[in-house]
C-alpha cells in the first residue's frame, strides 16, 4: 500500500466510522485533542486497523506517534 | 422516609413502545384495536437447528445522525428499541434534557440478557486469540445492565441507575421498585421499563426446552393463551418505558398525569425452576390488592402473563379464579397478538393495558377458540370489548417462580 493509500483508508475510517468533520482532520495536530477522541475510542482504532490493514498495532510502538502524520508513516510502513 | 398515610401518591405521565405490533402508542393502540398478530417466521432460526422458527417480527431502528457514535456502539439491540421507547415516553411526559439535567431522576429498567454481544466477542476472542481486536462497545452491550448504563449516560441521569432482572417479570419489578421508591419518597421521577433482544441466538437455549409453539404453517394463530389447542409461546421484544413520578411531582411541573399506580404484589414459588405453580401468583396477587387497597370487584381488566404454555396458563386461570372468586373480570392475554416480550413483558403489558383503559376498550385474546377445564372458569373475549376501565391489573412471571402484579387506576 502506498503512503497516499493509507491516508485515504484512514482519512476514510475517521470520517465514516469515528463521525468525524473532514475539515477538523490536521496531519499535524495532536490525534487525540484535533480528533476529540478518547481512550475507547483508540480501542476502536485498533479494531479498524486490524480489519482495514492486516496487522496489529501495538500499544509500546505508539509512543513516538504525536500526529496523524507519524500515524500515517506508522501504518504505511506495517500495512500488508 | 414517609410512612403509613402520608406515602407518595404514584402516577405515570409518559408512556413509549416499539414492539413487534407497532413502533410508538399510536401504532400500538391501534394494533390492539384490531386484534392484529405481530408474530412471523424467521427463515435463520431453522439454519441454525431451532425446532420452532416463530418470533415476534420487529425492525431494528436506525439511530445513526441520530446519536453520536460513542453513545450509539454501547447499545445492544435491546438498548436501541429501549431508547426509542424511551424518547416517545419522555416526550409525552413533557420532559426535556434540561430537565433531567437539573433534577434527580432515576431510571429502573427490565432486561435479563444481552446474548448477542457476548456471542459475538467470544467468536472474535476465539477466532482471534486476542482480546484487543474486540472492540470498545462490546462490555457495554453485553452486561446485562446494558439499557440502564447506556440511556443514563444519554440521558445525564442522576437518581437511582440500575437494571432489574427477574427473568420474565423484569419489567413488572422494574416498575414495581420505581413505585416503591417514589411511594417512600426516595425518587420522585423514575424513568421505568423493560427490553428484550429479538435476535435468534439470544433465544436458542429457550428453544432448547421445547417451550415455543410449532404452529409454523399458520403464524398469526401460533400463540393462543388459555385455548385448548395452545402448544408452547412464541418469543418476542422490542421495549417499553413509563415515566411514573410522585403525584406532587406531576402537579408541580402541569403534566399531563394518563394514571395512578396503586399497588404492586410479588412473591417467589419456592418450589421448580421452570413449572410454575398455583400459589405463589395467588400470593403476589394478593399482596397487591392489599398494597392497592381495593377489593376484587373493582377491577375491570386483567392482563394476564399467560403465555400460551400448556402449564403457564392452566396455573394462572387457577390462581385468577381462587383470587376473583365469583367476581370475573375480563381477562385476557395481549402475548396472543405479541408472543412474550420476556423480560420487557411486564412493562410493555402494562402500557398494552393503559391504552386500553385511555380508549374504554379490551382486545381480544385472539386465538382463544375453547377453554380448557381452568380457563374456562375465567371470562376471556376472543372480540374486542368496548369497556369503561377504571381499575386494571398485570400479571408477569418468571423462571425461578418470580412472581409480579401490578395494579393501575385511571386519572380522569
Amino acid at each position: 500500500m502506498t503512503r497516499e493509500e493509507v491516508v485515504k483508508k484512514i482519512n476514510q475510517i475517521l470520517i465514516e466510522e469515528f463521525e468525524i468533520e473532514e475539515a477538523v482532520i490536521d496531519p499535524t495536530g495532536n490525534i487525540i485533542e484535533t480528533l476529540g477522541i478518547d481512550s475507547l475510542d483508540l480501542v476502536d482504532l485498533v479494531v479498524l486497523i486490524e480489519k482495514n490493514f492486516g496487522f496489529k498495532v501495538v500499544n509500546e510502538e505508539m509512543g513516538g506517534i504525536k500526529n496523524l502524520n507519524d500515524f500515517y508513516d506508522y501504518v504505511t510502513a506495517r500495512a500488508k | 422516609m414517609i410512612s403509613g398515610k402520608n406515602m407518595n401518591r404514584v402516577v405515570i405521565t409518559g408512556m413509549g413502545i416499539y414492539s413487534c405490533i407497532g413502533k410508538n402508542v399510536d401504532e400500538v393502540k391501534q394494533s390492539l384495536y384490531d386484534g392484529k398478530s405481530g408474530i412471523g417466521i424467521d427463515p435463520e432460526r431453522k439454519e441454525i437447528g431451532f425446532r420452532s422458527s416463530l418470533t415476534g417480527i420487529v425492525e431494528r431502528p436506525d439511530l445513526k445522525g441520530v446519536l453520536p457514535r460513542r453513545m450509539r456502539i454501547g447499545l445492544a439491540e435491546q438498548g436501541e428499541y429501549a431508547y426509542v421507547a424511551t424518547e416517545e415516553a419522555l416526550k409525552m411526559a413533557d420532559i426535556d434534557m434540561d430537565y433531567l439535567e437539573k433534577n434527580e431522576v432515576g431510571i429502573l429498567y427490565g432486561n435479563d440478557s444481552s446474548a448477542k454481544a457476548v456471542i459475538e466477542s467470544v467468536d472474535i476472542v476465539r477466532e482471534k486469540k486476542d482480546t484487543t481486536l474486540i472492540g470498545s462497545g462490546s462490555i457495554f452491550q453485553g452486561m446485562n445492565s446494558t439499557v440502564t448504563m447506556n440511556l443514563a449516560v444519554i440521558y445525564k441521569l442522576k437518581g437511582i441507575n440500575c437494571t432489574v432482572s427477574g427473568a420474565c417479570a423484569s419489567g413488572s419489578h422494574a416498575i414495581g421498585l420505581g413505585y416503591f421508591l417514589i411511594k417512600n419518597g426516595l425518587q420522585s421521577m423514575i424513568i421505568c421499563g423493560g427490553a428484550q433482544e429479538v435476535n435468534a441466538y439470544s433465544m436458542g437455549s429457550f428453544d432448547a426446552l421445547s417451550a415455543f409453539s410449532l404452529l409454523e404453517s399458520s403464524p398469526h394463530e401460533a400463540s393462543r393463551p388459555f385455548d385448548k389447542t395452545r402448544d408452547g409461546l412464541v418469543p418476542s421484544g422490542g421495549a417499553a418505558t413509563i415515566i411514573i413520578e410522585s403525584y406532587e411531582s406531576a402537579v408541580r411541573r402541569g403534566a399531563n398525569i394518563i394514571a395512578e399506580l396503586i399497588g404492586y404484589g410479588f412473591s417467589s414459588n419456592g418450589e421448580h425452576i421452570s413449572v410454575p405453580n398455583v400459589d405463589g401468583p395467588v400470593r403476589s396477587l394478593r399482596m397487591a390488592f392489599d398494597d392497592a387497597g381495593i377489593d376484587v370487584d373493582k377491577i375491570d381488566y386483567v392482563n394476564a402473563h399467560a403465555t400460551s404454555t400448556p402449564v403457564g396458563d392452566k396455573n394462572e386461570a387457577e390462581a385468577l379464579a381462587e383470587v376473583f372468586g365469583k367476581y370475573k373480570p375480563y381477562v385476557t392475554s395481549t402475548k396472543s397478538q405479541t408472543g412474550h416480550e420476556c423480560w420487557m413483558a411486564g412493562a410493555s403489558e402494562l402500557i398494552y393495558s393503559i391504552i386500553m383503559m385511555k380508549n374504554s376498550f379490551i382486545a381480544p385474546n385472539i386465538n382463544f377458540t375453547e377453554g380448557d377445564e381452568s380457563s374456562s372458569k375465567l371470562n376471556i373475549p376472543n372480540k374486542r370489548v368496548s369497556k369503561k376501565i377504571d381499575y386494571l391489573l398485570s400479571n408477569s412471571f418468571g423462571f425461578g417462580g418470580t412472581n409480579a402484579t401490578l395494579i393501575a387506576k385511571n386519572f380522569e
